[in-house]
C-alpha cells in the first residue's frame, strides 16, 4: 500500500467481504437445505437456516442411497470417485515425467515428432472428440471399468511441459558431475531428477486430484452400471430421477459431499495448489 | 537445450512408450475418426455409409440450429468472460491493498474452482429453482417473474451466473499473481508525483497488467466454451428452444441422442480447429513473454 487512505481501506474490506457472502452464497443455501426434512420445501421458498434432519439426511445418504433414483449409496460413489481421480493424478504424472524427462535427456531420431504427437493433445479436450472416444473405449471393452474412467483422460500434454520446464532449468553441471561418477540415466532419474521436482509433483498432484474428481462428460457416458458412477456424475442421476417429487434435501446434501473432498485438498494444500496452477498454466 | 545428454538410443522410447501409446490410442485414432467421420453420412438404419465429401459442412452452414448455436456460443463465451474476469480483478485489487488479512481473505475465494461444474450448475439451479427457489422469490418482490424453464432469457443468465462463479476463483488468483508481481517502487514514485489511485490503476496497474489480462481471456474462452458442458448438460439441457444450446453441447447432443454421426464429426472438427487456434495464440503468446 502506498498512503495511508482509510476510506478506500474500508472499501476494499467491504469489496471483499460482498465477494466473499456471493461466492458462499450457493453453498450456504445447499447447506441449509441438506439439513431439513422433505415438508420444508412443500411451502414455498426454501428455509434459510439449518433445520433439524442433518445427520439423518447425510447418513441416509451415505448408507443407503435413494431407492427410487437407482443410483447407489454416496459411500460408493465417493469411493469411485475418490479410485478414479488417483488414478488420473498418479497415472499422468507417472507418464508424464518420463516422457519429459526422455524428450530433455536424449536425442534420439523422430524426437521432434514425438514431441509435436504428444503437443497436439493440447488442442484435442475430451469433449471435442467425444463420440470417436467413445467407441474405441466400447471396442476396447472398457465400458464400466476403472480403466476405462481414467486412462483415456490420463494422456494430455500438459503435465508433461510442466516437468519439460522443470528439468529445463536443472542446472547442466548437475548432470556431468553425476555421469562422472558413473551413474546411468535411470539412477540420475531416480535419485537426482526425482527428488528435485517433489514439490512439482506435489502441486500437480492437488490439480490433477481435482481435476479427475470433477469429471462429468466421461464417466456419465461410460458408466451404464452403479457399481462404477461417481459422485459427480450421479448427482445429475439422482437429479432427474427425483424430478417427479423433489427430494432436494437428499440432492443438496449429496452435492455436499460431492464438494468436500476437492475444496479440502484446495484449501488445505493452498500454497502449493497456487504454484501448481501459476505453474502449470504458463 | 541441454549440453549434457545420455547417449541410449532405446531407453528414450521405453520413457515414452506409455504417453505415446496412450496418446495414439485415445487421442489421435479418435480424432482421426471424427476427421473422416465428418465426409460421410450413414443412413437411417446405420447400414450404408456413403462418402459425402464437405456436405456434412455445407448442411452445417445452412442449418439454422447451426448457426444459432454458434451465435449462443459466443454470447455465452463473451458473459462469462467479461462477468467473471470482472469480479475477479476487483477481487484482486481489493486483497491487493490489504496488508495483513491477505491470506484470509484468497483462501475464503479460492475454493470454488475446487466445485465441479456440474456440482456449480445443480447449485445455482436449485437457488432459481422457479417454484421454490431464493433468487425468483426475491425478484418477485421487485416485480420479475423468473422462469428459465420457458424463458430464453431467464435460462442464458442462469448458465452464465453459474459458469462465472466457477471461473471467479481462477482468474481471482492469476489477478492476484499479476498485481503482486508489480513492482510497488513503481506506483511509489506516481502517488509521489500526485497520482491518485484511479489515475495509477489506469496509467500504471492495468498496462502492466495486460499479458495477465489477455491469457485469461483466452483461457476463460476455452473455459466457456468446453469446460461449461457439465453445466449446461445439468441444468438447460440446451433449452429453451436451443436458447443456451451451445456448440460443445450440440456436438454431444447430435451424436449421442441424435446419433447424427455425419454432421456431429463435422462439428467436433470445427471445433478442433477452434481450439487449435486459440493453442497457438496462447503458446504465442507465452514464449514472447518468456523472450522478454
Amino acid at each position: 500500500m502506498i498512503e495511508n487512505r482509510p476510506f478506500l481501506n474500508l472499501a476494499a474490506h467491504l469489496v471483499l467481504i460482498l465477494g466473499v457472502c456471493v461466492v458462499a452464497l450457493p453453498v450456504w443455501v445447499a447447506f441449509v437445505a441438506s439439513t431439513h426434512g422433505p415438508t420444508a420445501f412443500m411451502s414455498g421458498t426454501i428455509p434459510m437456516w439449518p433445520g433439524p434432519d442433518l445427520v439423518e439426511n447425510y447418513s441416509r445418504m451415505l448408507g443407503r442411497g435413494v431407492s427410487t433414483s437407482g443410483t447407489p449409496p454416496v459411500g460408493t460413489m465417493m469411493m469411485n470417485s475418490l479410485i478414479m481421480a488417483l488414478l488420473i493424478a498418479v497415472g499422468k504424472i507417472v507418464i508424464s515425467v518420463l516422457s519429459a524427462f526422455a524428450v530433455v535427456y536424449f536425442r534420439f531420431p523422430f524426437r521432434g515428432l514425438a514431441f509435436w504427437c504428444i503437443f497436439v493433445t493440447l488442442m484435442l479436450p475430451v469433449e471435442v472428440r467425444i463420440v470417436p472416444t467413445f467407441q474405441v473405449v466400447a471396442d476396447l471393452g472398457m465400458l464400466n471399468s476403472y480403466a476405462g474412467l481414467s486412462i483415456p483422460l490420463i494422456a494430455s500434454a500438459t503435465a508433461t511441459f510442466l516437468f519439460r520446464q522443470v528439468f529445463l532449468t536443472i542446472p547442466d553441471e548437475l548432470t556431468e558431475a553425476a555421469r562422472i561418477d558413473g551413474a546411468g540415466p535411470m539412477k540420475f532419474f531416480r535419485d537426482i531428477l526425482l527428488p528435485l521436482s517433489r514439490t512439482n509433483i506435489a502441486a500437480l498432484f492437488v490439480i490433477l486430484f481435482i481435476y479427475g474428481w470433477n469429471q462429468y462428460l466421461w464417466p456419465l457416458l461410460i458408466t451404464t452400471s452403479a457399481d462404477y458412477y461417481t459422485i459427480v456424475a450421479g448427482i445429475k442421476r439422482m437429479a432427474d430421477a427425483v424430478d417427479g417429487i423433489p427430494q432436494w434435501h437428499l440432492v443438496m446434501a449429496t452435492a455436499m459431499m460431492a464438494m468436500i473432498p476437492p475444496v479440502a485438498v484446495v484449501i488445505g494444500m493452498q500454497r502449493l495448489f497456487v504454484k501448481g496452477l501459476v505453474e502449470t498454466e504458463k | 537445450m541441454k549440453r549434457t545428454i545420455f547417449r541410449n538410443q532405446l531407453l528414450p522410447w521405453l520413457l515414452l512408450a506409455p504417453q505415446l501409446i496412450i496418446t495414439f490410442i485415445f487421442f489421435l485414432w479418435p480424432a482421426a475418426q471424427a476427421l473422416r467421420q465428418s465426409f460421410l453420412r450413414q443412413d437411417a438404419f446405420g447400414i450404408r455409409t456413403t462418402f459425402v465429401g464437405l456436405d456434412n459442412f455445407r448442411r452445417l452452414w445452412n442449418s439454422p440450429e447451426y448457426l444459432n448455436s454458434l451465435q449462443v456460443t459466443a454470447v455465452f463465451a463473451i458473459s462469462v468472460t467479461v462477468l467473471s474476469m470482472g469480479v475477479a480483478l476487483l477481487l484482486a485489487i481489493a486483497v491487493d491493498r490489504m496488508i495483513r488479512s491477505t491470506r484470509v481473505y484468497t483462501t475464503l475465494l479460492v475454493w470454488p474452482y475446487a466445485v465441479a461444474p456440474a456440482v456449480a450448475g445443480i447449485l445455482w439451479w436449485f437457488i432459481f429453482n422457479p417454484t421454490i427457489g431464493i433468487m425468483p422469490y426475491l425478484l418477485g418482490q421487485l416485480g420479475y417473474n423468473w422462469n428459465h424453464i420457458s424463458n430464453k432469457g431467464d435460462a442464458m443468465t442462469l448458465v452464465v451466473i453459474a459458469s462465472a462463479w466457477k471461473q471467479i476463483s481462477y482468474n481471482f488468483l492469476f489477478f492476484l499473481a499479476g498485481l503482486q508481481a508489480i513492482p510497488a517502487s513503481l506506483r511509489e514514485a506516481a502517488a509521489i508525483d500526485g497520482a491518485g489511485p484511479v489515475r495509477r490503476f489506469f496509467d500504471i496497474t492495468f498496462p502492466l497488467l495486460s499479458p495477465t489480462t489477455f491469457f485469461l481471456l483466452v483461457v476463460n474462452i476455452v473455459y466457456a466454451m468446453f469446460d461449461t458442458f457439465a453445466v449446461i448438460d445439468a441444468t438447460t439441457q440446451g433449452g429453451p428452444a436451443q436458447a443456451t444450446n451451445i456448440m460443445v453441447y450440440k456436438v454431444y447432443f447430435d451424436g449421442f441422442v441424435g446419433q447424427n454421426l455425419g454432421s456431429s464429426a463435422a462439428q467436433s472438427v470445427i471445433l478442433m480447429g477452434l481450439v487449435a487456434m486459440l493453442t497457438v495464440i496462447q503458446f504465442r503468446y507465452v514464449e514472447k513473454k518468456v523472450a522478454y
